[in-house]
């Protein structure tokens, strides 16, 4: 047995599940403050990608300030989709909304296809070291910053929710808009900032993927693997969605030692996670951190 | 009525209709500034469809609401509580998962200034002192309803009655001029009653809160209110001083169910409405 290539498989698995754990975060807070599962996510980590990258190669920007512009381009996009797209649509069967979500999704899509190209593109190199050795271990500069910006924007969301003003209302309109409102919030604010936070972070995801695989259209397949995390996790609850990521992330690249080394079949990287899915929601279908939907009369 | 006292909510003629059914036919009373106004009647009356009328879940189909003589009918839900319109509900409805003291902040939401960013500059922004303050604040309501014990505790895993105690809490947090209590004793043993009693007697006289409370409860509603108006079908038949109230004949045959023309009447034309 290669345990060397293991471990290595295990550290990527642990790296990337974060990140698959940030996404499912963003998308779990959408669908926990409004209800709405949104299957543009995968684009929003596009789209963080591509700023990034152009401001860094078209327009000569260093990497740090190109990466705080981006953020800043997020909030504003994630609050732009919102009052454009989601705002008129309050009141409409939450079905329309999934639904325009998925219109966005093409759209943004058929954009940045359009303004960026559909081929692959690389950063330049924006660390003087692109590999680092921990503890022995190779592991590219980009995991590092990836693992580190992970663990801060987890820290950073606990922190909002437990002890912030705006976090606190987050957490009431997800319980009940129409208490939350003869309480004086104004939960269309609440939403634009949901929507906003989502942007934001999934564009540090993207920007982050951008850096270890280049950028292209199809980074936005992330979106789909946030599914399985996020269900697995229980749809409505954030730490869910952090053990998701982990879990699909390990899980992926488990498969992929035991194909590569002894199975064969190929492909099993992008399969099994799917297949865990099956079995956890035979088990427990509402996710293993989910609260299950009861109504008391 | 209001010849005494300045009116702080006046409710004129107002009518809500829901497709073919008049919840509400013009319906018209007023609070006094500093009052108890109580609003009584039978199941499906259409109390506490007024009561969202006011807080601004339910827009009137006609008619206007008069908050301190300016018009809050084109002020959203939340405008309204900024406005000094508090509310707690028939069905509990505390965020459960959350403790005592977060649902009780929930409603400090619109007094506090500091964001997460300038909370981050603690000192600098003045978020300590506006921190201080709120604590205090909260901590005052806290004390006032005896609730210290369970300060901490998840609000989905207490008793009926300090659930009860713990909403008002709440409703108290957004610092109310007017605050509506949708039934405030219903599944209260006597002993809460009586805590519960005490309070409201407290929100008129400490906090100076005006109070607009639908209650079943006969004798608290004597005890406590200066005024009452009685709903039946959708429509005020009685209103006034409450031992006035009680002695009108309508309203003794509305509680008892006996034959009365005019409440025939009214269930007719509320008959024929659905039909």
């Amino acid at each position: 047995m290669n345990s060397e290539l293991l471990i290595q498989l295990l550290v990527n698995g642990v790296i990337v599940g974060m990140l698959y754990g940030i996404v499912a975060m963003c998308f779990v807070l959408i669908y926990k403050s409004t209800q709405v599962v949104n299957f543009a996510q995968g684009e929003f980590v596009v789209m963080g990608a591509w700023v990034c990258l152009s401001m860094v190669v078209s327009m000569g920007l260093p990497f740090w300030l190109a990466f705080l512009f981006t953020l800043a381009f997020m909030t504003a996009f994630g609050v732009v989709v919102q009052i454009i797209l989601l705002r008129p649509l309050v009141g409409e069967p939450v079905i329309s909304v999934i639904m325009a979500t998925i219109g966005l999704s093409t759209f943004m899509r058929a954009l940045m296809n359009w303004i960026f190209g559909n081929s692959a593109v690389r950063f330049p190199d924006v660390f003087s070291q692109s590999v680092v050795s921990i503890a022995g271990l190779n592991v590219e500069t980009a995991y590092v910053l990836s693992l580190v910006l992970s663990v801060a924007v987890m820290g950073m969301f606990f922190l909002f929710f437990r002890y912030s003003r705006w976090g606190l209302a987050m957490r009431a309109t997800a319980y009940s808009q129409q208490i939350s409102q003869s309480l004086g919030i104004p939960i269309g604010r609440v939403f634009a900032m949901a929507w906003a936070i989502s942007a934001v972070v999934s564009g540090i995801a993207g920007v982050v993927i951008g850096l270890v695989n280049a950028v292209s259209n199809s980074l936005s397949f992330i979106g789909i693997k946030v599914f399985p995390a996020v269900i697995v996790g229980g749809l409505d609850s954030v730490i869910g969605a952090v053990v998701g990521g982990l879990t699909i992330g390990l899980l992926e690249n488990l498969a992929e030692f035991v194909d590569g080394q002894y199975l064969h079949i190929g492909n099993m990287y992008s399969v099994a996670p799917f297949y865990v899915l099956l079995v956890i929601l035979m088990i427990k279908p509402y996710g293993l951190f989910g609260t299950p939907n009861i109504e008391r009369v | 009525m209001a010849d005494n006292g300045e009116i702080l909510l006046r409710v004129d003629d107002v009518s809500l209709q829901f497709g073919g059914l008049k919840a509400l036919s013009n319906v018209s009373f007023a609070v006094r500034k500093g009052g108890l106004f109580s609003l009584i009647g039978p199941n499906g009356a259409g109390k506490t469809s007024m009561l969202n009328c006011i807080s601004g879940r339910y827009r009137p189909t006609s008619g206007n609401l008069t908050w301190n003589g300016e018009d809050i009918l084109r002020h959203s839900v939340n405008d309204r509580a900024h406005l000094g319109i508090g509310r707690t509900f028939q069905n509990l409805a505390l965020f459960g998962h959350m403790s005592v003291l977060d649902n009780i902040l929930v409603g400090r939401h619109h007094k506090l200034r500091n964001n997460f960013l300038t909370g981050m500059l603690y000192w600098v922004g003045g978020a300590r002192r506006e921190e201080l303050e709120q604590r205090r604040f909260v901590e005052d309501i806290i004390d006032f309803l005896e609730i210290q014990h369970v300060r901490h505790e998840p609000a989905g895993t207490l008793s009926y009655g300090l659930r009860k105690r713990v909403e008002l809490a709440r409703a108290m947090a957004i610092e109310p001029r007017l605050i509506l209590l949708d039934e405030p004793m219903a599944g209260m043993n006597l002993e809460e009653k009586e805590d519960m009693a005490r309070f409201i007697i407290a929100l008129r006289e400490e906090f100076e809160m005006t109070i607009l409370m639908i209650e079943h409860d006969m004798g608290v509603v004597m005890d406590l209110s200066d005024q009452v108006a009685v709903l039946d079908f959708g429509k005020v038949i009685a209103s006034g001083a409450p031992e006035a109230v009680l002695a009108n004949e309508h309203v003794k045959k509305a509680y008892l169910g006996e034959a009365d023309e005019l409440l025939d009447e009214l269930a007719d034309t509320a008959e024929r409405a659905i039909a």
